[in-house]
């Protein structure tokens, strides 16, 4: 176990970035190699400044270090530049910790957040020296796992990973490593891998794809069904009753070079039961679990003052509705150890007046952008995908945000929703557009940058059943838009490659046929496929060609109530006759309300595991239709709370 | 409003960071160390910190330098050690000082550096005679890209010194002093002059001077150097 440094020190003098490779980050550690410790690599299959921010990584890192019983260093998808230098000269991954090479840790844990980081994480594994796929690993390999969002559907990569964690991962994280000792300590003799993933497929949240057999008949899954006694027919998620309990991360890394989210992080709740359809995170992450307000804010204050940032984020899925959210802000802001210097930002703001009163107050030291989501052109499809903001609720944040100093902001947009008619496309230009009058009526530079994304359905939503629309679809509906905004200065329009969508629908909710074809788009060099100038749509489409598949019938096909879904071997808690039920009341234009507030309609995340949300306050926030005792069929009769401009004004 | 400067090193696996990354290091240690940073006017205040000329990175450094305007004077005796305890490791803080608001900035201020080039591949005959054939000739061209254009640049008139030295752990070493105006000489510019073929294990900026008139002088000195050049003080 020797560092690799000296190797790597020549090399990095060649490559763009090289701070991307050197660690030293404030919070990290150079844990010594134990052979009684199970060595952890937690790895994200993106280039660092991705990759480093990543909460989840950040508070697995802390609690395995915590342990008697483990280590935890980091690794990141290494540049093109770096990857060719490696293997020319023979060197393999190495974490950025101590660099160690990958291939001595015992288990390499991956985040996946995104489908088209797959061929990723399969460079990463080779590039460890490890074989790709699962079945050709030896005993002196280490275990390939990986948790994440995008494991609610790990079937893609069912050939290549050993295990797969399911949910929160702060305690089963623990109870791995255990067996995991056990198995390192008993000297992992030939023959003793399956054994030990067999153990490991016995504890609840984790998923061991070898044991289970994917069945067809014809061109359709008819089940995906264990071949194992220790592993369960139906996996289940794994859930934190209480956040209060894991105030993680502590030691937030500060790194030495600029990434995404250069700031203090503090998660303030998880899970959200607003029920966007189109949302996979707040499925899957159900009950809400909010931190206590006292804990929010004593994060805050020693984050701030041990990393040196000026800028804190309350993270969460809609931080706006946070109960504890007014306080938090003000004993931040006003803070006298920040001397009025510290940034607050939301990065999930809801779309009304009463979120910008928050965003201004919290952005007197600086203001960053402001970015809405109304995310559908009309009222009639927002009631379809379940995003209940009323037109006036947009055009009142819009006003305020003028009104207050702000002369841009973002709004997010999905296409390709179900239902959608050109008249709901052509309503986001008519939001635009007003938008940017409100805009002027404040401010002669105002301006709105649309984005618009293609629509994916996910695992575990209502619309897991949706045909997403072709690329040629979704480029039309951009056209249309385009089209439409030729005029409108004030206006500018952004757009998602509707030929990506294509591919992350095909990963989302794919099966193990598709193994094959990450594979052979790994091995002709589609790696880094998330970034726009390295995606390419013609090798997944020739190695869907090559093995048989259609990415029609992945993606663009309307599934039945009574078809077998890759992942229905996997449960986030949700039960699948709420899901339809929600599916068919998406189709009649039928909103559900905010369960944190209104009665239990049992979707089967709290009653399944006998936990429940975690509010402090039983009292809807302040808001516009967003706030809850909302008549759904207006979308809304609580009255907006609008802070006045005085009002918010040290 | 106090401007200090401070002179600090950047070595080890530290100095593959960028001349911005090491500004956005240095300001948040600065707020970490709580001193009464003075922050710019407007819409999105900043901490009022001036740096000097980029190292390239990948480059070490003996001899780098920051201002930092407070809003109030600090015990400058101590501010080395309390900014060098949040600062990474190949980091430290070797001297601070108060200086005049007005003087010249560090940008207009230095006038050359001195660099010495680690070279354990090239044996040192070969380095003494690239040296000897690049002091002998009138002119050095050397093609770099500039803002997406081909230019060459005849580097020559901005070397003011260059030896070579034999190192004691056997290859060559080269001490060369370069010009920071009217068009600076990167150390990497001096190679591919000299030999394009040679590839540096470490390049270090040993110091950065000051030319008044025929003396010279460092912007400031640091504690622990023995430079004879180092006895002045900033202005």
């Amino acid at each position: 176990m020797t560092s690799l440094w000296p190797r790597l020190e020549p090399l990095l003098a060649k490559v763009e970035k090289p701070a991307r490779y050197i660690g030293l980050e404030d919070g990290a550690l150079q844990p010594r190699p134990d052979p009684a410790k199970v060595a952890w690599l937690l790895l994200y299959p993106d280039t660092y400044e991705i990759g480093l921010p990543n909460q989840g990584l950040q508070i697995l890192y802390e609690i395995l270090n915590e342990r008697d019983d483990a280590l935890a260093e980091r690794s990141y998808a290494p540049w093109a530049d770096l990857e060719a230098l490696l293997r020319s000269r023979g060197i393999p991954l190495f974490s950025v910790d101590t660099h160690r090479a990958a291939g001595e840790f015992d288990v390499l844990g991956f985040n996946l957040s995104a489908e088209l980081t797959y061929t990723n994480l399969l460079n990463c594994v080779d590039l460890a020296g490890v074989p790709v796929r699962a079945r050709e690993r030896g005993p002196e390999h280490p275990l390939v796992l990986a948790g994440g969002h995008c494991t609610y559907n790990p079937e893609p990569l069912a050939d290549f990973l050993d295990l797969v964690v399911l949910g929160d991962g702060e305690e089963v994280v623990g109870e791995i490593t255990e067996v995991v000792r056990d198995w390192k300590v008993s000297g992992r003799t030939p023959g003793s891998r399956r054994g030990v993933l067999r153990e490991l497929a016995g504890i609840t949240g984790v998923y061991v794809p070898s044991l289970y057999e994917a069945r067809y008949d014809g061109g359709r899954l008819v089940a995906v069904e264990p071949t194992a006694p220790e592993a369960p027919a139906l996996v289940e998620k794994r859930t934190l009753a209480d956040l209060a309990d894991w105030p993680y991360p502590k030691r937030q890394l500060v790194p030495l070079t600029e990434v995404v989210h250069d700031r203090l992080n503090v998660e303030v709740f998880r899970g959200c039961t607003r029920g966007c359809r189109f949302c996979q995170a707040g499925m899957i992450t159900r009950p809400v679990r909010e931190r206590p307000a006292e804990q929010v804010v004593q994060m805050v204050r020693d984050g701030l003052k041990r990393t040196g940032y000026d800028e804190v984020a309350l993270t969460s899925l809609s931080t706006a509705d946070f109960s504890g959210i007014e306080r938090v802000v003000a004993d931040t802001v006003n803070d006298a150890a920040g001397g009025g210097r510290v940034s607050v930002s939301l990065p999930s703001l809801r779309v009304d007046a009463f979120t910008v009163g928050i965003a201004a107050q919290i952005q007197k030291a600086r203001r960053t952008g402001l970015t809405f989501a109304p995310e559908a052109g009309s009222w009639r499809l927002r009631q379809v995908i379940n995003k209940l903001i009323r037109e006036e609720d947009l055009y009142g944040a819009v006003d305020s945000a003028f009104s207050q100093g702000w002369r841009r902001m973002k709004l997010y947009f999905l296409t390709g929703l179900p239902t959608e008619t050109d008249e709901d496309t052509l309503g986001i230009a008519r939001l635009a557009r007003e938008s940017v009058a409100i805009g002027k009526r404040h401010t002669q530079g105002a301006s709105v940058t649309v984005s618009v994304g293609g629509f994916v359905p996910k695992p575990f939503t209502p619309f897991q059943w949706f045909g997403q629309n072709p690329p040629e679809e979704l480029r039309r509906k951009i056209d249309l838009l385009r089209d439409e905004l030729r005029r409108d200065r004030g206006v500018k329009l952004k757009w998602h490659d509707p030929k990506a969508t294509l591919v992350e629908g095909i990963m989302s909710r794919g099966d193990r046929r598709l193994g094959p074809v990450i594979e052979d788009v790994w091995r002709a060099g589609g790696v880094f496929q998330e970034w726009s100038e390295l995606f390419s749509h013609d090798l997944w489409m020739e190695a869907m060609a090559r093995n048989g598949l259609s990415p029609d019938d992945y993606a663009h096909r309307h599934r039945t109530e009574d078809e077998v879904l890759p992942w229905d071997h996997l449960s986030a808690g949700l039960h699948k006759d709420f899901l339809w039920q929600d599916w068919r009341d998406a189709l009649d234009e039928h909103g559900l309300a905010d369960c944190r507030w209104t009665p239990c309609y049992d979707c089967g995340a709290c009653t399944g595991y006998g936990i429940e949300h975690i509010v402090a306050s039983a009292r809807p926030p302040a808001g516009g239709s967003q706030g809850t005792g909302q008549d759904l069929a207006t979308g809304g009769a609580v009255p907006v709370a609008l802070l006045t401009r005085s009002a918010v004004q040290p | 409003m106090t401007r200090v400067r401070i002179r600090f090193t950047k070595d080890g696996k530290v100095r593959f960071t960028s001349h911005r990354d090491i500004a956005r290091i240095l300001e948040r240690v600065a707020r970490r160390a709580e001193l009464p940073l003075a922050y710019s006017q407007g819409f999105s205040p900043r901490p009022r910190l001036h740096f000097g000329l980029a190292l390239p990175t990948g480059c070490a450094s003996a001899g780098e330098y920051a201002d930092i305007d407070l809003d109030e004077p600090v015990d400058l005796a101590t501010l080395p050690d309390v900014l060098t305890v949040h600062l990474p490791p190949g980091m430290e803080v070797t001297a601070a000082v108060e200086v005049d608001p007005h003087a010249p900035s560090l940008q207009e201020a230095v006038t050359s550096c001195t660099w010495r080039i680690s070279l354990p591949e090239v044996a040192p005959g070969d380095g003494v005679a690239a040296v000897q054939r690049a002091m002998a000739s009138a002119a050095l061209p050397v093609t770099r890209q500039r803002k997406g254009n081909v230019v060459t640049d005849d580097i020559r008139g901005g070397i003011i010194e260059l030896v070579a030295l034999s190192a004691s752990a056997g290859g060559t070493e080269i001490v060369t002093e370069l010009a920071t105006r009217p068009r600076g000489v990167r150390p990497g510019d001096l190679i591919d002059a000299l030999d394009p073929s040679w590839e540096p294990t470490v390049i270090r900026r040993e110091h950065q001077w000051i030319a008044t008139g025929d003396a010279r002088h460092e912007p400031l000195a640091s504690r622990t150097d023995a430079t004879p050049h180092a006895e002045v003080r900033a202005s």
